[in-house]
C-alpha cells in the first residue's frame, strides 16, 4: 500500500519528462481517486483497474495512433481536495478527459469544475443520481441508486419474503442516505413495511443500541445500506444479540474485509453489486486473469472492474470521436450503445447514466457467491 | 485619513486590480492563491482568540461551518428570488454575495457569543475541550439538517468567490485585528492572556475582552467559511471537523501566537507547501504533527516570531 | 422491559471500556495537572499490538489471550513512558499551553503515522477469546461483553490495590497532593511520574485489547472518539478521582446507549459533548470531586 504512491511519483516524473520531450504527442487522461485515507481501499481498487486498462490500450497501439498517458491525483478521501486536484489536472497536466470518482460526494465536488472547463468526466462507480445532473459533460459507467434501491426492494420482498424490514443507515455518508431513500420508496410501494429506521455515523463501532431497538420491532430482515467497515460489525453484533434474520445491503459492502471482520456473522447475507468475478463470460474471465497477473494474484472487485470499464469506455468514445476535442468526445460518450464491458453491456441513457444489470451476491461458505442477475 | 484606513483602501484597490487581470493567470495557481487567502483569514481570526487573548479554542472549524452553510443557503435559496430569472448582472450578484457573506459572518459571531459566554470560567485544557465539543456539536447538527443537505452536503453553490472578494476580506480582517490590538482593547486582550487574575484585580473587565475576541474571531471565520463554500462549490459536514480546526491551530502556532505577520506567513507556507509536496501528500499530517512537537520543544514562540520576548513561552 | 435491560447491559459494557480509558486520563491529571491528549492513541497502539500478537497465538485459548493482553499492556507502558520522557519532561516547568499543544502533536503523530504504516483501512482483530451467547429470558449476553466487564473490574481493583496498598502508590498520591512536599520527603518525582504514565498507558493498552475483542475492527483513528468520551467520563466523575472515572464511565455509557437506541440516535456523539459542557458549567469539580482553591 505504501509502494503505490511512489509508483505515481514515478509515473508523474516519467509523464512530465515525456511531456517535455514530445509535447502534445500523447493522449492525456486524468484520474482523481482516494488513494490514501479512509476510503483508500475503494480508490486503490479502482485505480488498479484503470491502470490495467490504460496499459492494455498502450499495448494495443494506443489511441488515435498516440500513446495514452494517465495522470493520477490523490484526494486523500478528504472533502475539498478533489476540486484542487482536478483543477491541477486540467490546467497543469492539460488532460482531455477525466476519470473519477468512486464516492458520489467527491464526484459531486469535481463535476462543476470539469463541466465548466468542458472536460468530459466519467465516474466509475458513483451511484448517487445527482452526479450526472451537474452537466452534460458528466457521465458514469455504473447504475444509479434509484435502480439499485428498486432491485434490492424487489429482492427483499420477493426472494427473501421479508415483508417487515428494519433499516440501519449511516447519517454521515451521502451514499447511505441516498440508497436508504431509494430503497424505501419502491419497497413500501410493493407492500412492504419499514418497521423501524435507525441511524449510525461512520466510524461508529457499537451498534448494539440500535440493533436492540430493531430486535424489539420484530422484523424479517435488516437493510444496511452502508459501507463494509460498519456492515461487518453490524452483522456480528446482530448475531451477538441473538438475531438470526438475514441482513442485506448495496455495493458498499463489497470488500474482502467484510468477510474477515464479519466472519460467520455474514453467512447468509446478501448485497447488490455491479459484477461478479465468477461470471463465466470470457470477457470477465480474461479480465480477472489479466488483473491477477498484473497485481500479484489479487482478485478484482467491483471497483476494479468499474475502473477498468470506465477507462475503456472513454477510450472507445475517443476512438469514435476521432479527436481529443472535449465536445466531440462528449458527443461520442453520449452516443455509447452496447459497449461490452466487464461489468455488463453498457449503454448511455438520456441522463448519461448506464443502463445495465445488477448482480445479487450471497455470502456462503466464507465466499462471495453469485446468486442472480437483475436486468433493468 | 488615518494611515491604517489609507492602507486599507490601497489594499482594496490592489485586490480589485488583481481580480481584473485574474483571467490571465493559470486557473490552478488561482485556485491555490484563493485557498491561501481563505486560510489567512482563518488563521488571523483564530490568532485573535488564541494568540492575543490566550483563549485556546479548538472549535474554529465550527464557526467556519456556520458561515459556509448559512451563506451558501442564502445564495442558493434566496438567490433565484433576488436575482431574477436571468441570474442578474455582476453588480447584483456581487451585492447578493456580500450580503450572504455578512449573514454567514453574523450568524457565526452569534455562535461565538454563545460559546464565549460559558467558556468564561474555563481555563486551558478545559476550554480547549469544550470548544472542541462545540465544534463537534455544530458538525453533528449540520449533518442532521436535511434542508441543508445533511450528509449529502450543500451543493451546487454558485462560484462567486474570486481574488477581489477573498483578498478584500483578508485586508479587512488584518485591518480590524491590527487596529484592535493596537488600541486599548489590545491591551485588554494581552492583559487577559498574561495574567487574568491580576487583570481583574486592577479592574479590567476580562469577560468583555474574551467575548469580543470570540465574537470577532468567529465573524471572520464565518466570512472565510462563506468564501470557502462559494469557492469549492460544495460543502460537507465532515470537512469542518476537528482535523480542520487543528490545521488552523498549527498555522497560528507556527506563526507565533499573537504575531499577526508571522501567522500570515505561516498560513501562506502551510497552504502552498502541501500543493508543492503533492507526491508525498499522505505524509503531510505526519510532518505537521512532528513539526508541532519539535516547535514546542525547541522554539515555542513560533517560526516567524522575530521579536525575542525573553523567556521561552508560547505567548 | 427486556429491551430496557438489554440496553442497560449494552451500556454497562460500553461504559466499562470508557472507564478503563478514563482511569489513565485521571491518573495523569492527578500527578501532572494536564490532559494527556495522546492517551487515546496509546489505546489504539494497544489494539494493534494485540492484533499482531493475536495472529501468533492460537485462537480461543486462555494462555493465548493472556499473552495478548499482557503484551499489549507492557508495550503501551513502554510507549507511555517514552512519550513522557521525550515530549513532556523537557516541558516540565513550561506554561500548560505548551504542554497541551505538544500533547496534541504527539496524538496526531501517532494517528497519522499509524495511517501510513498500517494503512487507513480497518483490520479484523483475531478472535483471541471464544465467542458465545448466553440467553436469559429475552436477554442476550455475549461472552465478549462479559469479558470486558469482568476484565475492567479486575483491572480497576488491581489499580486500587496498587494506589492504596503499596509504597509506590503512596508516593503517587503524595506527588498528586503536593509535588514539592513530596520531593522534600525523599520521593523521586521523575520516577513516580514515569511510573504513573506507564501504569495509565498500560491500562489504555488493556482497554484497547478489550475494545478490539468486542468490536473486532481496528484502524489507526479508532481511539479518537472513545478517547474524547473517556475524557468526558473522567471529568464527569471528577478528574483526579479514580472511583469517579468508573462512575463517569458507567453514566456516560448507559446514557449514550439509551440515546443510541432511541429515535435521536444520530445525536449520540453530541451527547458526550453536551454532558461535558453541562458538567463544566454546573459542577466543574465533577460528581465525586471537590472544588479546588486556586491560590494567587
Amino acid at each position: 500500500m505504501i509502494a503505490l504512491p511512489r509508483l505515481h511519483l514515478l509515473l508523474l516524473i516519467l509523464g512530465s519528462a515525456s511531456l517535455c520531450l514530445r509535447a502534445q504527442e500523447t493522449v492525456r487522461i486524468g484520474e482523481f481517486a482516494s488513494l490514501t485515507g479512509k476510503e483508500a481501499a475503494f480508490g486503490q481498487s479502482s485505480h488498479k483497474g484503470t491502470v490495467l486498462a490504460i496499459e492494455k490500450l498502450n499495448a494495443g497501439g494506443g489511441l488515435l495512433g498516440r500513446k495514452v498517458e494517465l495522470f493520477t491525483e490523490d484526494n486523500q478521501s478528504k472533502p475539498g481536495e478533489s476540486t484542487t486536484a482536478v483543477r491541477k489536472l486540467i490546467s497543469r497536466n492539460k488532460i482531455v478527459a477525466l476519470l473519477g470518482e468512486v464516492a458520489s460526494s467527491r464526484s459531486l465536488e469535481a463535476a462543476p469544475i470539469a463541466q465548466g472547463a468542458h472536460i468530459p468526466m466519467v465516474s466509475p462507480s458513483s451511484t448517487n443520481p445527482e452526479v450526472t445532473q451537474r452537466g452534460p459533460y458528466i457521465f458514469r459507467v455504473c447504475f444509479i441508486d434509484p435502480f439499485q434501491g428498486a432491485v434490492l426492494a424487489k429482492f427483499a420482498f420477493n426472494s427473501l419474503h421479508a415483508h417487515r424490514v428494519g433499516v440501519l443507515s449511516s447519517v454521515s455518508s451521502a451514499y447511505s442516505v441516498g440508497l436508504a431513500k431509494y430503497f424505501a420508496e419502491p419497497y413500501v410501494a410493493a407492500g412492504g413495511v419499514i418497521a423501524i429506521a435507525q441511524k449510525y455515523s461512520e466510524g461508529d463501532k457499537d451498534f448494539k443500541a440500535q440493533l436492540t431497538a430493531i430486535r424489539a420491532a420484530g422484523v424479517d430482515a435488516i437493510f444496511v445500506p452502508g459501507y463494509y467497515t460498519e456492515a461487518a460489525l453490524i452483522a456480528k453484533q446482530a448475531r451477538e444479540l441473538g438475531l438470526t434474520i438475514p441482513l442485506f445491503g448495496g455495493d458498499g459492502w463489497e470488500a474482502p474485509q467484510l468477510l474477515e471482520i464479519g466472519g460467520t456473522a455474514v453467512e447468509g447475507c446478501y448485497y447488490s453489486t455491479h459484477y461478479s468475478p465468477e461470471d463465466p463470460a470470457p470477457l470477465v474471465q480474461q479480465f480477472v486473469q489479466a488483473f491477477q497477473a498484473r497485481w500479484g494474484g489479487e482478485m478484482p472487485d467491483a471497483m476494479a472492474a468499474l475502473g477498468y470499464d470506465s477507462a475503456l469506455m472513454l477510450a472507445d468514445a475517443i476512438k469514435r470521436a476521432g479527436s481529443t476535442d472535449g465536445a466531440r468526445i462528449r458527443d461520442a460518450l453520449a452516443a455509447t450503445k452496447g459497449f461490452a464491458g466487464v461489468t455488463g453491456t453498457t449503454s448511455m441513457d438520456a441522463d448519461r447514466n448506464a443502463s445495465k444489470a445488477a448482480v445479487i451476491v450471497v455470502i456462503k461458505d466464507g465466499r462471495f457467491q453469485f446468486l442472480e442477475s437483475v436486468a433493468p | 485619513m488615518p494611515k491604517a484606513h489609507l492602507a486599507l483602501c490601497a489594499a482594496l484597490a490592489v485586490c480589485f486590480g488583481g481580480w481584473w487581470f485574474s483571467d490571465r493567470i493559470d486557473p490552478y495557481l488561482l485556485d491555490v492563491i484563493t485557498g491561501v487567502g481563505i486560510n489567512i483569514i482563518l488563521a488571523v481570526s483564530l490568532n485573535l482568540v488564541n494568540g492575543y487573548t490566550g483563549q485556546f479554542s479548538l472549535g474554529h472549524a465550527g464557526f467556519m461551518a456556520i458561515g459556509a452553510y448559512l451563506s451558501g443557503a442564502c445564495t442558493i435559496f434566496l438567490g433565484p428570488h433576488l436575482l431574477g430569472p436571468d441570474g442578474g448582472n455582476g453588480w447584483s450578484q456581487g451585492t447578493l454575495f456580500l450580503g450572504a457573506l455578512l449573514v454567514g459572518g453574523l450568524c457565526a459571531s452569534v455562535a461565538g457569543l454563545l460559546i464565549g459566554v460559558p467558556s468564561l470560567r474555563l481555563k486551558g485544557d478545559y476550554l480547549a475541550l469544550v470548544t472542541l465539543g462545540f465544534g463537534e456539536i455544530i458538525r453533528v447538527i449540520f449533518q442532521n439538517t436535511e434542508s441543508l443537505g445533511g450528509a449529502l452536503g450543500l451543493s451546487p453553490i454558485p462560484a462567486y468567490t474570486n481574488i477581489f472578494w477573498t483578498y478584500g476580506f483578508v485586508a479587512l480582517a488584518v485591518f480590524v485585528v491590527v487596529c484592535l490590538t493596537r488600541s486599548t482593547y489590545g491591551r485588554g486582550f494581552l492583559a487577559t492572556r498574561d495574567d487574568e487574575i491580576a487583570a481583574e484585580a486592577i479592574g479590567l473587565d476580562t469577560t468583555r475582552y474574551k467575548i469580543v475576541a470570540f465574537v470577532i474571531g468567529a465573524f471572520f471565520a464565518g466570512v472565510a467559511g462563506g468564501l470557502y463554500g462559494h469557492f469549492k462549490q460544495s460543502i460537507y459536514p465532515t470537512g469542518f471537523d476537528f482535523t480542520k480546526s487543528i490545521e488552523i491551530v498549527v498555522m497560528v502556532i507556527l506563526g507565533g501566537m499573537g504575531n499577526t505577520l508571522g501567522v500570515i506567513l505561516a498560513a501562506i507556507l502551510l497552504t502552498a507547501l502541501p500543493e508543492m509536496l503533492r507526491p508525498i501528500a499522505e505524509y503531510r499530517m505526519v510532518l505537521y504533527s512532528f513539526l508541532l512537537i519539535v516547535l514546542m520543544l525547541a522554539r515555542p514562540q513560533g517560526l516567524f516570531n522575530f521579536r525575542w520576548r525573553g523567556a521561552k513561552s508560547v505567548v | 422491559m427486556i429491551e430496557f435491560l438489554q440496553q442497560l447491559l449494552n451500556g454497562l459494557s460500553l461504559g466499562a471500556i470508557y472507564a478503563l480509558i478514563a482511569l489513565g486520563y485521571t491518573m495523569v491529571y492527578g500527578v501532572l495537572r494536564f490532559i494527556n491528549f495522546a492517551h487515546s492513541d496509546v489505546f489504539m497502539v494497544g489494539a494493534f499490538v494485540g492484533y499482531y500478537l493475536g495472529r501468533c497465538v492460537p485462537a480461543g485459548t486462555f494462555w493465548g489471550a493472556s499473552v495478548v493482553l499482557v503484551g499489549a499492556m507492557a508495550s503501551c507502558a513502554v510507549l507511555g513512558m517514552t512519550i513522557e520522557r521525550l515530549a513532556y519532561r523537557p516541558l516540565r516547568g513550561a506554561p500548560t499551553l505548551n504542554v497541551l499543544i505538544t500533547a496534541i502533536g504527539v496524538s496526531l503523530l501517532l494517528e497519522y503515522s499509524g495511517q501510513v504504516f498500517f494503512g487507513a483501512a480497518p483490520r479484523s482483530f483475531p478472535p483471541v477469546v471464544p465467542s458465545a451467547q448466553l440467553s436469559l429470558g429475552g436477554l442476550v449476553l455475549s461472552s465478549n461483553q462479559l469479558v470486558v466487564i469482568l476484565g475492567t473490574a479486575a483491572l480497576m481493583w488491581a489499580l486500587r490495590l496498587v494506589v492504596l496498598r503499596t509504597r509506590i502508590g503512596m508516593a503517587m498520591r503524595a506527588v498528586s497532593l503536593n509535588p514539592q512536599a513530596a520531593r522534600l520527603v525523599g520521593v523521586n518525582n521523575d520516577i513516580i511520574i514515569s511510573f504513573t504514565f506507564g501504569l495509565g498507558s498500560a491500562l489504555a493498552g488493556a482497554g484497547g485489547v478489550l475494545y478490539a475483542i468486542n468490536y473486532p475492527s481496528i484502524d489507526p483513528l479508532m481511539g479518537v472518539m472513545p478517547g474524547l468520551k473517556a475524557f468526558v467520563c473522567a471529568v464527569l466523575g471528577g478528574i483526579g478521582n479514580i472511583p469517579g472515572a468508573a462512575l463517569g464511565g458507567l453514566i456516560l455509557g448507559t446514557t449514550e446507549t439509551f440515546v443510541g437506541g432511541s429515535s435521536w440516535s444520530t445525536y449520540k456523539d453530541a451527547i458526550a459533548f453536551a454532558v461535558l459542557i453541562l458538567i463544566l458549567l454546573l459542577r466543574p469539580g465533577g460528581l465525586l470531586g471537590r472544588p479546588t482553591i486556586e491560590k494567587v
